[in-house]
């Protein structure tokens, strides 16, 4: 048997954590040409490289198809009711950085706080028949933290990209996504609410509470953790 | 969590469907499949966290019933008719998040009165109901009206917008709390809020807005601009009048004594009056169904968190030696929700719903 490590499959997420694996002396590579999802372990006998969407390593590690993985902390909170208990937060990788937030246009001059948002979404509802409508892909999230924060009347439309431009494309009123400088959400007239952050996300290493392990696997675990000074 | 076949529980659905047509309610069965939109429309965003959600290529977007008074309602103002009484039994469906123990699939009975000519006789009527089906069990009854506390904020000596949005907010109490310490000035004003009054106070609260984009209008920010100058202008509420919401939303007592204390914030907050007058007029018709109202609890916050429409009388039957299980029963009066459904001209309701099963276990 191999511990399996999840990793990203492409992009500047899966080579950020082969340099931070890396700079731990523990070398990751893809195994074959570009295209193929395969990937090496040097440096660490008994461990397996498994490379796959950022979006599915969290079902996976829950699954417990595979003992550690690495994802945006907000894809975790997001896909998994109860996170805790199906994931442990081994370390933060310091890397793909960003911040859940709500933004709205940067003409509502009467709405920055999460009160502000409220009652305008009172009052647009009386006007325009329909609740307020937030685009994001974080239903969840998105949904919880304004439950908490007992925000009303609005209502949340599914938004899987270029979600920044759904309010000039009048699909939505206000946005709910993820942002690392707040630049694409000024370059589309929005703005950030003041108290609207639900999470600082980051690329973070995950290891499956799900998984039982053979006294061989346990034991390259320990030494891969060891490695990774965790 | 399903619940599957179990002939102890169907003999009890039997007694208790029995019950209510004794009392006079006709069978109904409703559809599984409920339009969302008329359920999202109501209770808005959080019904998604708790109801099954699926689609259909023609019909859009349905849901597993997660109750059953809102299709009872809309067929029984689809009917035309004015006093009803309807009874039914079959599966609902809640996604249960919170709580993994507690099944998504289970059976619930309910009892509904449509009928405006005696709504404190029909209260207390479908309370007895209730109870006597359950007294075997031995449960704590707890009781509110939400009546006392809608009466009390309409009656606030403050501007129409503030009591407006404490209604509005009054299922939330997180929120609603939050708001009464904005208007009662014991939470500051955020700073962005201030500088935006000072603006508009110079005329020119829209300077450098940019670039307005989507449906909401620049009226509209203009609007809420001046409803906020308004509300900055306004006094904030009397530390009296704060006081004695929180006396009501605090209330924990028995029914009598609760009735009491009512009676002495109404010296004060005379908009009760009115609300208080039906609260006894409930105790005392439930007495003369032979119910103990001495034993009974009075909550003022009672209802308050439901995902229900309650506006009125509510209750809840709970084994107290299970805290880990869900009430037995739950009801109240949600002429609010026949008001949504129905226009202003909607007969008033009260109804409950009881768990049969929850029944069977605690009976063994």
């Amino acid at each position: 048997m191999t511990i399996k490590l999840g990793v990203p499959s492409k992009g500047r997420l899966m080579e950020k954590t082969f340099d931070w694996f890396g700079a731990r002396g523990i070398g990751l590579a893809k195994a074959g040409p570009d295209r193929e999802y395969a990937g090496r372990v040097e440096g660490t006998p008994g461990v397996e490289l498994v490379l796959l969407s950022a979006g599915e390593i969290p079902r996976e590690l829950r699954a417990g198809r595979i003992h550690l993985g690495v994802t945006g902390s907000d894809l975790v909170r997001e896909k998994l009711v109860h996170w805790r208990e199906h994931v442990e937060e081994l370390a933060g990788l310091g890397f793909g950085q960003a911040d859940l937030i709500i933004a709205v246009p940067a003409a509502w001059v009467d709405v920055d706080t999460l009160d502000d948002l409220d009652s305008a979404a009172a009052a647009f509802r009386r006007v325009h028949g329909h609740r307020m409508r937030i685009a994001t892909k974080y239903h969840r999230l998105v949904r919880e933290f304004l439950r908490e924060h007992g925000v009303a009347d609005y209502l949340l439309v599914d938004s899987q990209g270029a979600t920044e431009g759904t309010v000039k494309n009048l699909t939505a009123e206000a946005v709910a996504d993820i942002t690392s400088t707040g630049e694409t959400l000024r370059a589309n007239h929005l703005k950030i609410m003041s108290d609207g952050l639900m999470h600082r996300s980051q690329a973070t290493l995950f290891r499956s509470r799900r998984l039982e392990v053979s006294q061989d696997d346990a034991k390259t675990l320990d030494a891969l953790l060891e490695k990774l000074g965790l | 969590m399903i619940e599957t076949a179990d002939p102890a529980r169907e003999a009890e659905q039997a007694r208790i469907m029995r019950a209510f047509a004794d009392a006079g309610a006709q069978a109904v069965d409703m559809p599984v499949l409920q339009p969302a939109e008329t359920l999202l429309d109501l209770y808005g965003e959080d019904i998604r966290a708790r109801a099954y959600v699926t689609r259909d290529p023609l019909a859009g977007e349905l849901m597993l019933r997660p109750d059953f008074t809102v299709p009872v309602v809309e067929m029984h103002i689809a009917s035309g008719a004015e006093a009803a009484r309807y009874g039914y039994c079959g599966k609902v469906f809640r996604t249960q998040e919170m709580g993994d123990e507690r099944p998504s699939e289970y059976v619930q009975a309910g009892f509904e009165i449509f009928d405006g000519s005696d709504t404190v006789g029909a209260d207390a009527e479908v309370f007895a109901l209730f109870s006597n089906l359950l007294e075997p069990l031995n449960l704590r009854a707890a009781t509110g009206d939400i009546g006392v506390l809608l009466a009390a904020v309409r009656g606030l000596s403050t501007i129409e917008r503030r009591k407006a949005a404490l209604i509005r907010h009054i299922w939330r109490p997180r929120r609603f709390r939050a708001l009464l310490d904005r208007y009662g000035g014991r939470s500051p004003v955020p700073p962005t809020r201030a500088a935006l009054i000072e603006r508009a106070r110079k005329g020119d609260a829209m300077a450098g807005a940019g670039t307005m984009i989507g449906l909401r209008s620049k009226a509209e920010v203009a609007a809420r601009i001046e409803a906020l100058v308004e509300d900055a202008d306004a006094a904030p509420l009397s530390g009296v009048e704060v006081d004695l919401l929180d006396d009501i939303v605090d209330l924990r007592d028995k029914a009598p004594v609760a009735l009491e204390r009512l009676r002495d914030i109404a010296v004060d907050l005379p908009s009760i009056a009115d609300a208080v007058d039906r609260v006894e007029a409930r105790l005392e018709a439930l007495a003369r169904r032979g119910l103990d109202v001495e034993r009974l609890d009075f909550e003022g916050s009672y209802g308050r968190t439901t995902m229900e429409y309650y506006d009125g009388f509510v209750f809840g039957f709970y084994a107290e030696a299970r805290p880990d299980l869900p009430p037995v029963a739950t009801g109240g009066r949600y002429d609010a929700l026949t008001r949504a459904l129905g226009g202003t001209g909607a007969v008033p309701a009260v109804g409950g719903v009881v768990r049969p099963s929850l029944v069977v276990e605690l009976g063994r």
